[in-house]
C-alpha cells in the first residue's frame, strides 16, 4: 500500500466517497421520509417557513395503510414475485441448457448461434413492443401473466446462455468425461455434474434475472390492462395518479415496499449478483 | 464386455442424446422457440408494420417508405432524436467519468467497504420507475426539496423549472441517468481494477509516477478493454431508454422530452398508429445495430490476441 | 477380463490435424501396456477412443471379442483415470467412488462393501466423509484410483495420472500403482510422456510418435534394441549419444569416421553395416556404454577428447564433452576424478554400438 498524507485522505478518498454515497442514497431516504408524511406536512411549499423537507413531525402509517387497502397493491407485488419467478425460472433452464451446448457441444453452426444469441442479448424491448404486442394479442395472451412470464425470457434467456456458457468453460471437461465412463448418459452427466457443479454461477445468473424481471416496465405497461394484474411498476404509474393529481405519500409507500423484496433478494446474494452484473458484460 | 442386460438400463430415448448433434439440438430447442417467437417474428413484423398504414382495429396497406419520411419531417420526432442523442451522450460520459472515480474510491481498502459497496448498487437494483417517481418527487416545482435546499443555501432566490422547462428537464432526466447507471459502470470497472495487480502501482510509484500518471499509464490503458464493453452496453441502454422519461416528464412539456422510445409508444400505442410506431422505433435499429457490431468486432479481436 | 485389440486405428480431427496413425495393438488379457510418446504423439488420443470419448475415423477397437467402436463410454467397461483426477468437487470420497455402482444400479449393501473394500485398499478409509478440496493431491490421487477399481472393471485407463504430483510422491504412487495391477490382475492401459514411468510400470511399452506407432515391447527390449533413432535417443536417461560418421572399408575392416574420432565396427555389426558402406550413418551410444579409457582398451574402439562439463551426481559421474562434432555424455564411475577442460581418452564398449540410417532412422 502506497503511503499517504491525512489531509490528502480527506479531500481525495472521504469527502467524495461521503458525496458519492449521499447522491446514491438520498433518494430512497426521501421516498421514506415522504412515505412517512401526513398530506397536511407533505404539501407545504419549500417557501413555507415551517418547511421541514428532511425530517418529519408527526411519522404516519397512513399512507401505507391506505395503498393496502385501498389499492390493489398486494396483488401487484405477488403478480410481480410471481412473473419474476416464473420467468427467470424458465430462462435458468433455457439457458442452462442452451449454454451447456454452446460451450461443450460439437456441433455445426455452434458459432452463428452463440453469435446470434449475444446479438439478442443486445435486442433492446423499446424496439419490439409494438408488433410483440399484436402477437400476444393473436396468441390470447393478453392481460394473463403468460404474456409477461414467456416475454420476459426474451431478455433474460440471452443473459443466462452467455453467462452460464461463460461458467460451463470454466469447469474441466474431465468431469463429465469420468461420468459418462462410469456410466452415465451425456445428458445425465450434464444433469448430475456439471450442474451441481455450476451451482454458484447458476445462482448468479438467477439473481440478476430476477432483478431484471423485477424491472421490467414497458411490456408490462403494454400488454396488462386489468388493475388486478399489474406489476408493481406499473401499478404505481397507472393506478396512484388519478388525471393530474399525484398522491405522492401513497406513491412514495408504493414505491418503497415495491423495492423491498428485490433489495432484500438482493442483499442476500449480494456477490452473486456482483457476479452475475460483472459477468453480463463479459465476452 | 457390458452384460446385455446392462445395456438396457437406460431407455432407448436417452440412448438418442448420446448423438452431439440431436442432444445440442434438444437442448437449444426451448431457448430458441422463445426468442424465435418473440424477438425474430416480431422482429420481422416490425419491419412489415412499417411499411403499412395498420393500426388498431384496421390491417391498413402497403405504403412503401412513406411512414420513415413522414417521421423524418416530423419536427416532435427530430426532437426526439436529437433528445436521444443528447441523453445518450451526456448520460454516458457522465456514468463513465464519475463511476470510474466511484472504482477507484472502492478499489481502496476502508471500513465498512462490503456494505458501502452493497448499498452503492442499489439504484440499479430498484425497479427505475420507483426510483424515478422518486425524483421527480424531488424535482416537484412546488415542494422541491432541490428549490428548498438550494435557496436555503443562498445559491438562488427563485425556484428553479426543473422539468417545467425542456432544456432542464433533459438534464434533470440525464441526472436520474446517470445517478441509476453510475453503479453498473462502477461495479464493473471495480471489478477490471481489481484484476491489475498492484505490484504494478508499486513499480509504477518507485519509477517516480504520481497518482494522475498513475491511473492514466498504468490503470487506464488496462482498464480499456473492459471499459469498451460497459459502454457498449449503456449506449444501448440508454439510447433505447424509455421508463425514466416516461415517469420523470411523459414527454412533456409540450413533447419536448420525447425520446425515440416514448415518442413511439405515443404514436404506437397511445395513438393506436401501430405502422407509424414501428417506424419510430426502427430509427434506433441503425444505431444499435453499429454497436453491436463494433462490439462483436472488437469480441473478436480479443479471441485473436 | 478382457483384451484389447486395436485395428488400423486413425483419427483426423476436423481442422485437419491426423492425430493418430494407423495403429495396430494387441493388449492382452491382465497385461500392463504403457503408451509413451512426447506431447502430441497421439498416445492419449489413441486412450481416449478406447474409452469412447473420441470418435474413431477409420479403424477398429475391441473389447475382448466385441467392436466398441460405437458403443458410448457408458456401455463400455471400463474405468479411467484423469490426469487433474475429475473428482466430482460437489460428491464426498464416498460418494464419488459409488457414483459409478449407482449409475449401475448396484444394491446398497453391494456398493458400501465395493467402496470399503477399495477405501481399505488404498489406505483412504478415514477420508470417506471429506469433500475432493479438504484432500492433499497424493489423497486425491488414491481417491480417483479407488473410484476405478470399485466398478471391477474389464479395463482400467490412465490417462498420465501421476504428473500432478510432486516428484518424492510420483515415485511412491508409481510403485503403489504396479502393485495393485498385480494385485487386481486387470488389463491396463496407462499414457504417460515420462518414459522411466514407462519403463518401470509397463509389461510392454508402445513408443508413439507423430501419430505413428514407432516400437511394441517389453522394457528392456527398447532399452536394447531400439527399432529406430527416436526411440533409441527417447527411451533412457541422460540420452543416447549420436554421432554421424562416414562408413569406409579400409584394410579389411569397417570405419566408421568423423572429425577428430575413427572408430572400428564392431565384428557383430559388420555384416549389417557393409550395405552402407560409403554412406553416412548415425552412430548412437548410450552414455552407460562409454568410460574414461585405461591400458586394457583397444585403441579402435576408444578417442581422445576433452572435458566440457562435470555432472557429480554422487553414485555416477556425467562426463560432457564434445566428439565427431556432436556433444557426448559418459556415465562414469564415481571414483573417477576429472576435471574441466581436462584432455581425456574415452572408450565405448563394442557389444553396446548402434547404427541407425541416416534418413530413415530406422536401426541397421
Amino acid at each position: 500500500m502506497l503511503i499517504e498524507r491525512k489531509w490528502k485522505k480527506w479531500i481525495f478518498f472521504y469527502l467524495p466517497m461521503a458525496a458519492f454515497i449521499v447522491f446514491t442514497l438520498f433518494p430512497f431516504y426521501w421516498m421514506a421520509v415522504t412515505a412517512m408524511r401526513p398530506d397536511e406536512e407533505l404539501y407545504r411549499t419549500w417557501r413555507q417557513a415551517s418547511a421541514t423537507p428532511f425530517w418529519t413531525l408527526a411519522p404516519t402509517l397512513e399512507h401505507f395503510r391506505n395503498l393496502l387497502q385501498t389499492t390493489a397493491f398486494p396483488h401487484w407485488l405477488w403478480n410481480t414475485m410471481l412473473i419474476a419467478l416464473v420467468s427467470t425460472a424458465i430462462s435458468l433452464v433455457c439457458g442452462m441448457f442452451a449454454g451447456y451446448a454452446l460451450a461443450r457441444l460439437k456441433f455445426r453452426g455452434s458459432e452463428f448461434l452463440g453469435t446470434a444469441i449475444f446479438v439478442t442479448y443486445l435486442v433492446p424491448q423499446t424496439l419490439l413492443f409494438i408488433p410483440l404486442a399484436d402477437i400476444i394479442r393473436d396468441m390470447h395472451l393478453g392481460n394473463t401473466p403468460w404474456a409477461l412470464m414467456l416475454t420476459y425470457p426474451t431478455f433474460l434467456i440471452p443473459f443466462c446462455t452467455w453467462l452460464l456458457m461463460g461458467y460451463f468453460k470454466t469447469i474441466p471437461k474431465e468431469l463429465e468425461e469420468c461420468a459418462r465412463i462410469d456410466g452415465a448418459t451425456r445428458f445425465g452427466a450434464m444433469i448430475r455434474i456439471i450442474f451441481p457443479v455450476a451451482i454458484p454461477g447458476i445462482l448468479s445468473a438467477g439473481i440478476f434475472a430476477f432483478t431484471l424481471s423485477w424491472n421490467e416496465f414497458i411490456y408490462a405497461l403494454i400488454f396488462m390492462s386489468s388493475a388486478e394484474l399489474k406489476t408493481v411498476p406499473v401499478g404505481v404509474v397507472s393506478e396512484l395518479i388519478r388525471g393530474d393529481i399525484f398522491f405522492w405519500g401513497q406513491l412514495m409507500a408504493g414505491a418503497l415496499l415495491g423495492s423491498i423484496p428485490v433489495a432484500i433478494v438482493y442483499s442476500f446474494f449480494v456477490e452473486y449478483y456482483v457476479t452475475g452484473l460483472t459477468g453480463s458484460v463479459k465476452g | 464386455m457390458a452384460a446385455p442386460a446392462e445395456r438396457g438400463r437406460v431407455s432407448r430415448l436417452t440412448r438418442l442424446l448420446e448423438s452431439e448433434n440431436l442432444l445440442a439440438a434438444t437442448l437449444l430447442t426451448p431457448g430458441v422457440v422463445i426468442l424465435v417467437l418473440f424477438i425474430a417474428y416480431p422482429f420481422v413484423m416490425a419491419l412489415w408494420f412499417s411499411l403499412t398504414s395498420i393500426r388498431v382495429g384496421d390491417p391498413g396497406e402497403f405504403v412503401g417508405l412513406a411512414n420513415f419520411t413522414k417521421a423524418w419531417n416530423d419536427t416532435i420526432f427530430q426532437t426526439a432524436f436529437k433528445n436521444t442523442v443528447f441523453y445518450t451522450f451526456w448520460a454516458t460520459i457522465f456514468k463513465l467519468a464519475l463511476g470510474m472515480w466511484l472504482a477507484l474510491l472502492l478499489n481502496r481498502s476502508f471500513r465498512f467497504k462490503r456494505i458501502i459497496r452493497a448499498s452503492m448498487l442499489l439504484p440499479f437494483i430498484i425497479p427505475t420507475v420507483l426510483s424515478a417517481f422518486a425524483w421527480r418527487w424531488m424535482f416537484d416545482p412546488t415542494f422541491s426539496v432541490m428549490n428548498w435546499v438550494l435557496f436555503h443555501s443562498g445559491l438562488i432566490t427563485d425556484r428553479l423549472p426543473f422539468l417545467s422547462d425542456g432544456d432542464w428537464a433533459m438534464w434533470c432526466a440525464v441526472l436520474v441517468n446517470t445517478w441509476r447507471g453510475m453503479p453498473f459502470f462502477a461495479i464493473t470497472l471495480l471489478a477490471g481494477l481489481q484484476t491489475i495487480s498492484p505490484d504494478l502501482h508499486e513499480a509504477a510509484a518507485l519509477d517516480g509516477a504520481n497518482a494522475w500518471h498513475r491511473f492514466w499509464h498504468v490503470t487506464w490503458p488496462l482498464l480499456i478493454p473492459v471499459t469498451l464493453v460497459v459502454v457498449v452496453f449503456s449506449v444501448i441502454q440508454t439510447f433505447s431508454d424509455f421508463q425514466l422519461i416516461y415517469v420523470l416528464t411523459g414527454g412533456g412539456p409540450a413533447n419536448s422530452t420525447h425520446l425515440i422510445a416514448t415518442y413511439a409508444y405515443q404514436i404506437g400505442v397511445a395513438s393506436g398508429l401501430l405502422g407509424e410506431g414501428a417506424a419510430l422505433s426502427l430509427f434506433m435499429f441503425p444505431v444499435l445495430f453499429a454497436v453491436v457490431w463494433v462490439q462483436l468486432r472488437f469480441m473478436k479481436r480479443m479471441e485473436g490476441a | 477380463m478382457a483384451n484389447v485389440t486395436i485395428r488400423n486405428l486413425n483419427k483426423n480431427y476436423e481442422n485437419g490435424f491426423h492425430a493418430v496413425k494407423d495403429v495396430n495393438l494387441e493388449i492382452r488379457d491382465k497385461e500392463f501396456m504403457v503408451l509413451v510418446g512426447p506431447s502430441g504423439c497421439g498416445k492419449t488420443t489413441t486412450l481416449r477412443m478406447v474409452a469412447g470419448l473420441e470418435e474413431i475415423t477409420s479403424g477398429e477397437i475391441l473389447i475382448g471379442s466385441d467392436v466398441v467402436n460405437d458403443l458410448p463410454p457408458m456401455d463400455r467397461n471400463i474405468a479411467m483415470v484423469f490426469q487433474n483426477y475429475a473428482l466430482y468437487p460437489h460428491k464426498s470420497v464416498y460418494q464419488n467412488m459409488a457414483f459409478g455402482l449407482q449409475m449401475r444400479k448396484y444394491p446398497k449393501d453391494e456398493i458400501e462393501k465395493r467402496v470399503r473394500e477399495a477405501a481399505d485398499i488404498l489406505g483412504i478409509g478415514p477420508l470417506l466423509e471429506r469433500k475432493p478440496r479438504q484432500l492433499s493431491g497424493g489423497q486425491r490421487q488414491r481417491v480417483a484410483v479407488g473410484r476405478a477399481i470399485v466398478r471391477h472393471p474389464e479395463v482400467f485407463l490412465f490417462d498420465e495420472p501421476l504428473s500432478n504430483l510432486d516428484a518424492q510422491l510420483r515415485v511412491q504412487m508409481r510403485v503403489e500403482l504396479k502393485r495393485l495391477h498385480e494385485r487386481l490382475e486387470t488389463t491396463a492401459i496407462y499414457v504417460t510422456h515420462d518414459q522411466v514411468e514407462a519403463m518401470t510400470l509397463g509389461d510392454r511399452v508402445v513408443v508413439m510418435k507423430d501419430g505413428w506407432v514407432q516400437q511394441v515391447g517389453e522394457p528392456l527390449e527398447l532399452y536394447g534394441k531400439p527399432a529406430n533413432k527416436f526411440v533409441a535417443g527417447f527411451i533412457g536417461s541422460p540420452a543416447m549419444n549420436f554421432v554421424d560418421v562416414m562408413i569406409s572399408d579400409a584394410g579389411g575392416a569397417l570405419w566408421a569416421d568423423a572429425a577428430g574420432l575413427r572408430l572400428k565396427v564392431p565384428p557383430h555389426m559388420v555384416e549389417r553395416v557393409r550395405a552402407h558402406a560409403g554412406e553416412r550413418v548415425t552412430l548412437g551410444v548410450r552414455p552407460e556404454a562409454l568410460h574414461l579409457a585405461n591400458g586394457s582398451d583397444q585403441p579402435d574402439y576408444s578417442f581422445a577428447t576433452a572435458v566440457d562439463v562435470v555432472e557429480p551426481l554422487g553414485n555416477e559421474i556425467l562426463v560432457n564433452f564434445r566428439a565427431g562434432g556432436a556433444p557426448m555424455v559418459a556415465r562414469v564411475d564415481p571414483a573417477v576424478r576429472v576435471k574441466a577442460r581436462q584432455g581425456i581418452r574415452v572408450a565405448l564398449d563394442p557389444e553396446r554400438v548402434h547404427f541407425f540410417d541416416e534418413k530413415s532412422g530406422a536401426a541397421i
